[in-house]
């Protein structure tokens, strides 16, 4: 039963539950089996408490006999990145500060979780406190790709990508700051999204850059990606920065709805740096749409090479001021050899933080320094802005935009890890959504001639998630590149 | 302070409170300036009359009702502190004398 199990889409194992031809414990235990199997070579997971797990199984088929299910996803197991806070469990963000910690309350989307009656499958492996495009900057373990175990997964979601392409989980949430979403998808052959800006609740989330991270699902379909983001969206009183908007029905917009839609291709995103093997599945997925009766129209992001240097400005700032509450006083890895209260500070966060996290932090404090301020941030401030008319623009004539996820395929581990600026331009596709707060989706476009595979990004407007969607379907459902998986 | 283009690394460090070796002080110092020459791309941008972004959605001041709600009991509240005592956290000693 086991491997016809876990590859199940969440649409087909919510089927199977329904019917009473599967229980929640029969495929909990098939999912733990499978981790047991495949993550000693993928390290996907931080933590799994395996006796909890199958309590919460065995309490959803209860509910499930007794006629009393609690909502579409009851007794379906779904991974968290070990970024977002669950009661009384561990809540690492894969970083030495946080080893030890145990959160004491739940984040917004856990609760919403919790009461569909979801099982939460383990803690998932990131780049500490999710930075990084590779999962190599954990401080526990490196993600490995599960379609090339010399790979990585990407990042900083590497683990939830991992995870779900390797059968472990058949769904997982991650968070997005900067394409953490997206990337890791494309590197792992699995769909991820970025939800707009505002949709989903970050209470619970650690903060990373605060006017970027958003919380989004990844899954082996556009419908259950749908459906992952049907349970956790929406407003929270506890998120001010969570917006007040009705919440459409996502899986019967990808009913409904099946275009033919305007979209746009922006120049920019197909020129130097992209592989040309990338760039040919791009645009055979263009051409398909065209087949399809979409209008394709050539848009301008003429801002779109800033980004970078504008998103590394904003982001470390924004988190060099978010991790100074880790000084080894309340709730973080303390030093033993300080001398005073001032050195504890200097020590605890000295041996805490990893190469990254401090190279960040650094940068951040740096450009919020006493005379750079307007140089640096209150620059990057301004370029955002025009980053995100350049979209605004666009979204006058198109529906949404396509481009590739990535400029390549996933890299060997090692390959860009000593020089972080080639590494922040693995990120050249994804962060100007980030920057501009609009939604994007990364979905499997095709193996290339190593059979690795490749992401198709679809961008699309400010809380434009129902199109997003339908029109992520309509490819995934012409092709089965979706249901290629990994041997493994 | 430092030229534009170059880190000041032990003026930074200690605004950012992190102690670094010697070897992080080196690495960081070359790494953080071809970052900052990266970021010097920007300087080609008129921004002039631009509005700066800080959110991207207008973001007003949220404010709930002025009532009390529940919060962590002071066990839970003080549960990971490296050091306690009597529900408070303990720290090294901060006013000499």
């Amino acid at each position: 039963m086991a491997d016809e199990l876990h590859y199940k889409t969440l649409s087909e194992l919510q089927v199977l539950l329904t019917a009473g031809e599967l229980s929640s414990v029969e495929l909990t235990k098939s999912l733990i089996e499978r981790k047991e199997e495949v993550d000693p070579r993928v390290q996907a997971f931080n933590s799994l408490d395996e006796e909890q797990v199958i309590s919460q199984a065995e309490a959803s088929d209860q509910r499930r006999g007794a006629g009393e299910s609690m909502g579409s996803l009851d007794g379906i197991p779904i991974g968290l990145k070990d970024v977002i806070s669950v009661k009384d469990s561990p809540l690492t963000c894969s970083s030495k500060m946080l080893e030890n910690f145990v959160s004491p309350y739940d984040a917004t989307v856990t609760t919403r979780l919790k009461e569909e009656g979801a099982i939460l499958f383990g803690r998932l492996n990131m780049d500490e406190f999710a930075m990084g495009s590779s999962t190599e900057n954990s401080a526990f373990n490196t993600t490995f790709n599960p379609w090339d175990l010399e790979r990585v997964a990407g990042g900083s979601s590497g683990g939830s990508a991992a995870a779900v392409s390797a059968g472990s989980v058949p769904v997982s949430l991650g968070s997005d700051t900067g394409g953490s979403i997206r990337q890791p998808a494309s590197f792992c052959g699995v769909v991820g999204l970025k939800p707009t800006y505002g949709r989903v609740s970050r209470f619970g989330l650690v903060a990373y850059a605060s006017s970027l991270d958003q919380i989004g699902p990844f899954g082996r379909s556009v419908k259950d990606v749908a459906s992952v983001l049907q349970s956790i969206a929406g407003h929270d009183p506890r998120d001010s920065t969570s917006i007040e908007q009705t919440v459409p029905d996502y899986l019967g917009s990808i009913e409904s709805n099946k275009g033919p839609w305007k979209l746009g291709v922006p120049k920019e995103y197909f020129g130097e740096g992209l592989d040309p093997e990338v760039k040919a599945c791009i645009e055979k997925a263009i051409d398909w749409y065209a087949d399809q009766g979409c209008e394709i129209h050539e848009v301008n992001m003429r801002n779109m090479d800033l980004a970078i240097a504008v998103y590394y400005i904003i982001a470390t700032a924004e988190a060099s001021s978010n991790l100074a509450r880790f000084d080894g006083v309340r709730y973080t890895h303390r030093s033993k050899d300080a001398e005073n209260a001032i050195d504890l500070y200097f020590k605890s966060r000295a041996e805490g933080f990893g190469e990254e996290v401090k190279r960040r932090i650094i940068l951040g404090t740096y450009v919020l320094s006493s005379g750079y301020y307007d140089a640096y941030y209150l620059k990057a401030q301004k370029v955002r802005t025009l980053i995100r008319q350049d979209f605004m623009k666009a979204y006058e004539t198109v529906d949404a935009l396509l481009t590739p996820t990535s400029p390549f395929v996933s890299f060997k581990a090692g390959e860009k890890s000593e020089d972080p600026l080639q590494m922040y331009l693995a990120d050249i596709y994804t962060i100007s959504a980030n920057l501009a707060g609009i939604p994007g989706i990364s979905l499997p476009c095709g193996p290339n001639s190593e059979g690795l595979p490749v992401g198709l990004q679809i961008l699309g407007k400010p809380f434009g998630e129902a199109d997003l969607l339908a029109i992520a379907n309509s490819f995934e459902e012409a092709h089965d590149y979706s249901q290629q998986h990994p041997e493994i | 302070m430092s030229e534009k283009g170059s880190i000041d690394i032990d003026y930074v460090a200690n605004l950012a409170r992190i102690e670094l070796s010697d070897k992080e002080r080196e690495l960081f110092s070359s790494q953080l300036g071809s970052i900052l020459e990266y970021f010097e791309q920007l300087n080609q941008v008129d921004v002039s009359g631009v509005e700066p972004m800080a959110h991207a959605f207008q973001v007003e001041n949220v404010l709930r009702e002025d009532a009390s709600v529940e919060g962590f009991d002071p066990e839970t509240a003080v549960k990971h502190a490296a050091a306690k005592r009597n529900n408070m956290v303990q720290v090294p000693k901060v006013i000499e004398g």
